[in-house]
C-alpha cells in the first residue's frame, strides 16, 4: 500500500463506527453483557425474541450514549426507536430495534491530533445481533455447510457513530478511528477492543477530481476489524475506483467486503439488491426525552477527553521550555510521545512527576519510552517515586540504563528508587574513575579521537558507548560527554 | 373489480418475497383480488387530505421508561435449546446462510 | 337503584364460598372439567385442557384455606386462557401450526397475577390464528362453535374464551382485544367482555399481533366478575414499557354507584351499519340509562367511520413485523430446506394459514418503500383524527353507547372467503383500540334470530370506573334471558320471543 498521492484525484471517506457499550446488562433486558461466555447462556425471552416478550430500555445505555454525544459535541435530542425489518438468523426477532429519524445525538465533530476536524452526523443507539459460526466448508459464510448461532451478544447495546464525508486520506481515516476509540474509552462507554468486535468500522468511500468536484458514487466497505485494515481498505478502494473511472468505466454503488488476506475489496451486493427495511416506530417502546438537567448530570460525569489531555501535556512542555526554548512547539518526536502517553493513560503520571520538579521533556520521554513498556504497571506508579528516580538521572547519579533497570523494579514492586538503585549496586561512578576510564579509552582509540578532535561529533557517541561497556552502564552519559569535551579543549 | 388503488399481481409477488412466503399461481391470483379489495376500501383513507395532522403511533403519551442496569437471571440453556428445531454445540443450527446480513 | 354489583355473582361468589370454606375448590374445578368433558367435543372451545394441573392447583387452594391462609380474591375460580397467553412449560400455540408444540419458558404477567389471586387455569382456548379474525374460524385447530347455535360462529378472535364462558365451562376467561377480539365474541356469545385502557394491563407474555393496539381483558358472566378480574390483572408492570405507572382504577368497589347525572352519548355512526334489531336493542339500552338518571343524547363522531380502513393498515403493518420471528430457527415449526432463507420461506409458507398470510402481506405492503406515506403514514394521521373525534364527544358525554357488533352471530363459513365482509364485523369495536380507550360489551337481549346482542359502552382513557358503573346499570336493566327485550316497531317483524338458550 502506498498512501498519499492519487494523481489529481481526491478520496472522500465517511466512517460508520459501531461501538458496544460497556454496560452491565443488555439494551432491552437484564441479561449480562459480557464477552466470551458459554454460548446461549446469557439469554432470556427478550433477547431471544420469544413470542410475548417485550423490550425495556437500559438507563445506563442511554446515559453512555449521551456521554458519547457530549464528548463529540453533539446536540442531544429527544429520540425514538424504530424497527428495521429484515430476515437474518442472527437476529432473533427478524427486526433490529434501532434509532432512525430521531437519533439521540446529532451534529457533532471530532478534532484529530493533527488539528483537522471531522463532522459527526449522528450517534444513535441500537441493539447488536447474535453471533454466527459457519461450519463445514471453509469456515466462512460462503461454501459453509451450515451455521450455528449463539445469541449471547444479541441485544448488547451499540452506539453507531456516523461521520460526515470529511475524511480525505487513509491516514486520516485511521487517525479518526483511533481518536474516536480514545474518546469512547475516555467516556467509559466502551473498552474500544476492535479484536473482540466491541468497535467495528464500515467505510463509505468515493473519489472525485479535486476538492471542488461533486461527490462521486460511493461504495460501503464492511469487515474492517483493525485500524490497519481500515487504512488499507480505504486506500485500496479509492485506487480501485480511480482505476475504474480512468479506464472510462463508472463506479457502481455497492456494498463491498474487505478481504484482509487478499488485500482487496470484493462485491457483496449491488444497490439494486438493497433491502426494503420497512422502518416504523417501535410500538413496544416510548420516546427518550432528556431534559437539560439530565444532560448536564451526564456531562458532569465525563472525564477529560484525549484532545484536552494532549493539550495539557503540550502546555507542560511549553511552560518548561520544551525542546527549543520557552513557548516553543513540541518536536515531532514529542508529539508522538504525547500521543503514546495519552493513549496508554500515562498522562496523569507525567503531570504529577513534572509537578514534583522533574523537567517535562525528560519525564515525557521516560514515560513514553520506558514506562510505556508496561503500561498496566506504569499507571500504578507513584509520581513522587518516579520523580525521585528521574531526579537521580538529572543529577547524573544514575545513567539512563540504570534508570530503566530501577524503573522496572519500581513498577513491579514499588519502594524507594534510591534504595533499589543501591541494592542493584548503582552507586554513581566516582569522578576520578570516570576520568581515568575516558583517558584509557582515548589512548586505546587514537584514530577515532583524532576525528573527534577534527570536529566529527558523532564520535562522542562512540566513546560514550565504550565507556558504558567498560563500566557496565554505571557511567553517566552526560558526565562522559562533558569529560570528552574537556579533553578536546 | 379492481379500483384505483388496487395492488398488482407483481406487487403481491414482491411483498410475498419480502415476507418470506411462497405463493402458488392460484394463490397469487386470490391474494391479489383480496388485498386489492381491502386496499380499495382503504382508498377513503389514502384520499383524505390530512396534511398538518400529526401521526399517532402510540395512544399513550409516555416517555423515558427506563430500567436500571442490573443483571437479571437468564434462562436455563437446556430449556432454551429444547425448543429449538436443530441444535449443535449448544448453538442453534441453521442451514447454510447464503449471504451476509444486509 | 342498586345494580348487580351489590349481589355477589358467579366467579366472585364462588371465590367467597371457597375462601370461607363453604365450598371446596376441587369440587368447583371438577364441575368445570366435567362440563368441558361433556360438551367441548362439540364446541371446541379449548386447544388444551389442563385437567391435572387444575386439580393440583385447586387442591393447593383448598389446603391454603384449611391452613387459614387467603388464596386471593379469585380463590379456586376456574379460568380459561386464550392460547396466545404464555404459560410456562405449557403449549402456547396461538392456534397456529407454526407454534405447535412450543412451550414458553415463562408465564405472561397476567397469568402470574391470576395465579397470585388464587385462580385455577383449566385450559388454553381456541382463537383465530394469531388473533387475526372475527369468527375463530382461522384457527389451525378448527373452528369454535357458538354455544347458542352450533351452526354459528362465536365471533373472534377470542371465540374460544367467549364460548367457554357462555357454555358454563368456566365463569371467567381472558382474551386479547386488538380490534374487538374480546368485545365482539362476548356480544355474539352473550357474555360480558371488556377491553381495558391501553397500558393498564401488562402485555408481557401476550403473543403480539399489533403491539400498539393489543390489550388483554376479561370475559365473565357478570359485570362485577369482569370488574373484579380487571382489578386483579391490571396495574403497572415494569416488564412492559407501555404499562402505565399510575394507580389503575379499582372498579369493583365503585360498581354500584350508578350513573345518575352522567351523560350517555349514543354514537350515531356506530349505529349506521348495524342490523335493525341490533339498533333496536341499543336504543332500549339507552332508555335503561335514562331510567337510571343519566342524560342520554345522540352524538356524532364521524371520524369513527374511518377506523376500519386505518385499522386494516396499522394492525397488519405491525403484525407483519411481529410475526417475522417465526422463521424456523429458534422454536416452533421448521420445514427443512437447503439454505436458511429457503428454510424460512418453507417454514412460514407451511406454518401460517391464509388469513395470517393475507395480513402479513397487507402490512408488508403498507410499510414498503413507496407506499408507506399513502397507507401506513396516512392511517396514523387518521388515528389522530379518531382520537380528536372522541375528545370532542367526551367534552359533553361521560360514556358513549353503541352496538358491539353490527349483527348477531353469523353462520360458520359465511364470511370466510370474503375478507372484507369479515373485517366489517369489527367496525364498531375498532375505534376504541385506535384511541387506546376502554370499552365493554354487555349482553342486552337478543336479535330477531334469538341470538345475543351486545351493547357496547365506551369511555375515555382510564375511564374504567364510569365504564363499569354504566355497564352495571345496563346489566341490571337488560331483558331477562329468554326475553328478546323491548320489541322495536321498526325492526321489521323478525323479532321472535325465542330464548337465548
Ligand atoms: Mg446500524
Ligand atoms: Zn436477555
Amino acid at each position: 500500500m502506498t498512501g498519499g498521492d492519487l494523481g489529481g484525484w481526491e478520496m472522500v471517506v465517511g466512517l460508520e463506527v459501531h461501538c458496544e457499550l460497556k454496560t452491565a446488562t443488555k439494551l432491552f433486558c437484564g441479561c449480562p453483557n459480557v464477552f466470551g461466555d458459554e454460548p446461549n447462556t446469557n439469554v432470556c425471552p427478550v433477547c431471544l425474541g420469544l413470542p410475548g416478550s417485550l423490550p425495556v430500555l437500559n438507563q445506563q445505555a442511554v446515559e453512555l450514549a449521551m456521554a458519547i454525544g457530549t464528548a463529540l459535541g453533539c446536540e442531544i435530542r429527544p429520540s425514538t426507536f424504530h424497527r428495521k425489518n429484515y430476515f437474518y438468523p442472527d437476529m432473533p426477532k427478524d427486526y433490529q430495534i434501532s434509532q432512525y429519524d430521531e437519533p439521540i445525538n446529532v451534529d457533532g465533530h471530532l478534532e484529530l491530533p493533527d488539528g483537522s476536524v471531522v463532522g459527526i452526523v449522528r450517534a444513535h443507539l441500537e441493539e447488536d445481533t447474535g453471533k454466527t459460526t459457519h461450519a463445514g466448508g471453509t469456515g466462512r459464510i460462503h461454501g459453509s455447510d451450515y451455521s450455528l448461532v449463539d445469541y449471547n451478544r444479541s441485544g448488547v447495546p451499540l452506539v453507531e457513530i456516523v461521520s460526515a464525508p470529511d475524511i480525505r486520506s487513509a491516514a486520516q481515516a485511521r487517525a479518526y478511528a483511533a481518536e474516536l476509540r480514545g474518546v469512547l474509552v475516555a467516556t467509559g462507554a466502551s473498552d474500544g477492543r476492535m479484536e473482540e468486535g466491541s468497535m467495528r468500522v464500515d467505510a463509505n468511500v468515493s473519489v472525485r477530481r479535486g476538492p471542488d468536484a461533486p461527490f462521486g458514487t460511493r461504495c460501503e466497505i464492511k469487515n474492517l476489524n483493525s485500524l490497519r485494515s481500515l487504512a488499507r481498505a480505504v486506500e485500496y478502494e479509492a485506487r480501485r475506483q480511480i482505476e475504474v473511472l480512468e479506464s472510462g468505466g463508472t463506479v457502481a454503488q455497492q456494498t463491498r467486503h474487505w478481504d484482509e488476506d487478499a488485500g482487496r475489496t470484493v462485491t457483496l451486493r449491488s444497490k439494486e439488491e438493497a433491502t426494503d427495511y420497512r422502518y416504523f416506530l417501535e410500538p413496544d417502546l416510548v420516546p427518550v426525552v432528556p431534559d437539560a438537567q439530565w444532560i448536564t448530570a451526564v456531562a458532569d460525569t465525563l472525564g477529560m477527553l484525549p484532545a484536552a489531555r494532549r493539550a495539557r501535556l503540550v502546555d507542560l512542555l511549553r511552560a518548561d521550555g520544551g525542546a527549543g526554548g520557552a513557548g516553543a512547539a513540541p518536536t515531532a518526536a514529542q508529539q508522538d510521545q504525547i500521543a503514546t502517553v495519552v493513549d496508554l493513560g500515562l498522562d496523569d503520571l507525567v503531570v504529577g512527576t513534572v509537578a514534583a520538579g522533574v523537567a517535562a521533556p525528560l519525564t515525557l520521554a521516560r514515560a513514553a519510552n520506558e514506562a510505556a513498556t508496561e503500561p498496566e504497571l506504569a499507571r500504578g506508579l507513584d509520581p513522587v517515586a518516579f520523580a525521585a528516580l528521574l531526579g537521580m538521572e538529572e543529577s547524573g547519579s544514575l545513567s539512563a540504563t540504570q534508570v530503566k533497570s530501577v524503573l522496572a523494579e519500581l513498577m513491579r514492586s514499588g519502594g524507594d528508587p534510591a534504595a533499589i538503585a543501591a541494592a542493584k549496586g548503582f552507586e554513581a561512578l566516582a569522578e576520578d574513575t570516570l576520568v581515568a576510564t575516558v583517558a584509557e579509552l582515548v589512548a586505546a582509540h587514537p584514530d577515532e579521537w583524532q576525528r573527534f578532535c577534527d570536529g566529527d561529533d558523532k564520535l562522542a557517541g562512540f566513546f560514550t558507548g565504550q565507556v558504558m561497556k567498560a563500566t557496565q552502564g554505571k557511567a553517566n552519559g552526560k558526565a562522559v560527554a562533558a569529560e570528552l569535551r574537556r579533553l578536546r579543549g | 373489480m379492481p379500483g384505483r388503488y388496487s395492488i398488482s399481481r407483481d406487487d403481491v409477488a414482491h411483498v410475498a418475497m419480502l415476507a418470506r412466503l411462497e405463493l402458488s399461481d392460484a394463490e397469487l391470483d386470490t391474494y391479489t383480488d383480496q388485498l386489492g379489495a381491502v386496499l380499495d376500501h382503504a382508498a377513503d383513507v389514502a384520499a383524505l387530505d390530512l396534511a398538518g395532522v400529526p401521526p399517532t403511533s402510540h395512544a399513550l403519551a409516555l416517555a423515558n421508561v427506563l430500567r436500571p442496569d442490573e443483571p437479571r437471571p437468564c434462562l436455563d440453556r437446556a430449556e432454551v435449546l429444547a425448543s429449538a428445531p436443530a441444535v449443535e454445540d449448544d448453538r442453534f443450527r441453521v442451514p447454510s446462510i447464503m449471504g451476509e446480513a444486509p | 337503584m342498586s345494580p348487580a354489583g351489590a349481589t355477589p355473582a358467579p366467579a366472585l361468589a364462588l371465590a367467597d364460598a371457597i375462601r370461607s370454606g363453604e365450598r371446596r375448590a376441587v369440587e368447583v374445578v371438577e364441575a368445570s372439567l366435567a362440563a368441558i368433558a361433556e360438551r367441548d367435543g362439540e364446541l371446541h372451545c379449548f386447544n388444551l385442557v389442563l385437567a391435572d394441573q387444575a386439580r393440583a392447583r385447586a387442591a393447593e387452594v383448598d389446603r391454603m384455606v384449611a391452613a387459614g391462609e387467603d388464596p386471593g380474591p379469585l380463590a379456586g375460580v376456574p379460568v380459561a386462557l386464550k392460547d396466545n397467553l404464555c404459560t410456562r412449560g405449557i403449549d402456547t400455540t396461538c392456534s397456529s401450526r407454526i407454534l405447535a408444540g412450543w412451550r414458553p419458558p415463562y408465564d405472561a404477567t397476567v397469568v402470574t397475577r391470576l395465579a397470585r389471586a388464587g385462580a385455577v387455569v383449566v385450559g388454553k382456548t381456541n382463537m383465530d390464528e394469531f388473533a387475526m379474525g372475527s369468527s375463530t374460524e382461522t384457527s389451525a385447530t378448527g373452528p369454535t362453535r357458538n354455544p347458542h347455535d352450533t351452526s354459528r360462529v362465536p365471533g373472534g378472535s377470542s371465540g374460544g374464551s367467549a364460548a367457554a364462558v357462555a357454555a358454563g365451562f368456566a365463569p371467567l376467561a381472558l382474551g386479547s382485544d386488538t380490534g374487538g377480539s374480546i368485545r365482539q365474541p362476548a356480544a355474539l356469545c352473550g357474555v360480558v367482555g371488556m377491553k381495558p385502557t391501553y397500558g393498564t394491563v401488562s402485555r408481557y407474555g401476550l403473543v403480539a399481533f399489533a403491539s400498539s393496539l393489543d390489550q388483554i381483558g376479561p370475559f365473565a358472566t357478570t359485570v362485577a366478575d369482569a370488574a373484579g378480574t380487571f382489578d386483579v390483572i391490571g396495574g403497572h408492570d415494569p416488564a412492559d414499557s407501555t404499562s402505565l405507572d399510575r394507580p389503575t382504577p379499582r372498579v369493583l368497589s365503585v360498581l354500584d354507584e350508578g350513573i345518575a347525572g352522567l351523560t350517555v352519548g349514543v354514537v350515531r355512526e356506530l349505529l349506521d351499519g348495524a342490523d335493525a334489531d341490533v339498533v333496536a336493542r341499543i336504543r332500549a339500552a339507552a332508555e335503561v340509562c335514562a331510567a337510571a338518571g343519566a342524560r342520554v343524547e345522540e352524538v356524532s363522531v364521524p371520524e369513527v367511520a374511518l377506523g376500519l380502513s386505518a385499522y386494516y393498515l396499522i394492525a397488519p403493518a405491525e403484525a407483519s413485523s411481529n410475526l417475522a420471528r417465526y422463521d424456523g430457527v429458534r422454536y416452533g415449526l421448521r420445514v427443512e430446506a437447503p439454505d436458511a432463507a429457503s428454510m424460512n420461506v418453507a417454514t412460514r409458507t407451511a406454518g401460517f394459514g391464509a388469513e395470517v398470510k393475507r395480513r402479513i402481506m397487507l402490512g408488508t405492503y403498507a410499510l414498503s418503500a413507496g407506499y408507506y406515506d399513502a397507507y401506513y403514514g396516512q392511517a396514523l394521521r387518521v388515528r389522530t383524527r379518531i382520537i380528536e373525534g372522541f375528545e370532542r364527544a367526551y367534552r359533553t358525554c361521560d360514556v358513549l353507547l353503541g352496538p358491539t357488533s353490527p349483527t348477531t352471530a353469523f353462520p360458520l363459513g359465511e364470511r370466510l372467503d370474503d375478507p372484507l365482509a369479515m373485517y366489517l364485523s369489527d367496525v364498531c369495536t375498532i375505534p376504541s383500540n385506535l384511541a387506546g380507550h376502554p370499552a365493554i360489551s354487555v349482553p342486552f337481549g337478543t336479535g330477531g334470530d334469538g341470538l345475543p346482542v351486545g351493547a357496547q359502552l365506551l369511555a375515555p382513557a382510564l375511564g374504567e370506573s364510569v365504564l363499569f358503573r354504566a355497564a352495571a346499570v345496563l346489566e341490571a336493566g337488560a331483558p331477562p334471558a329468554g326475553d328478546p327485550g323491548a320489541v322495536d316497531p321498526g325492526a321489521g317483524g323478525a323479532v321472535t320471543g325465542e330464548g337465548a338458550r
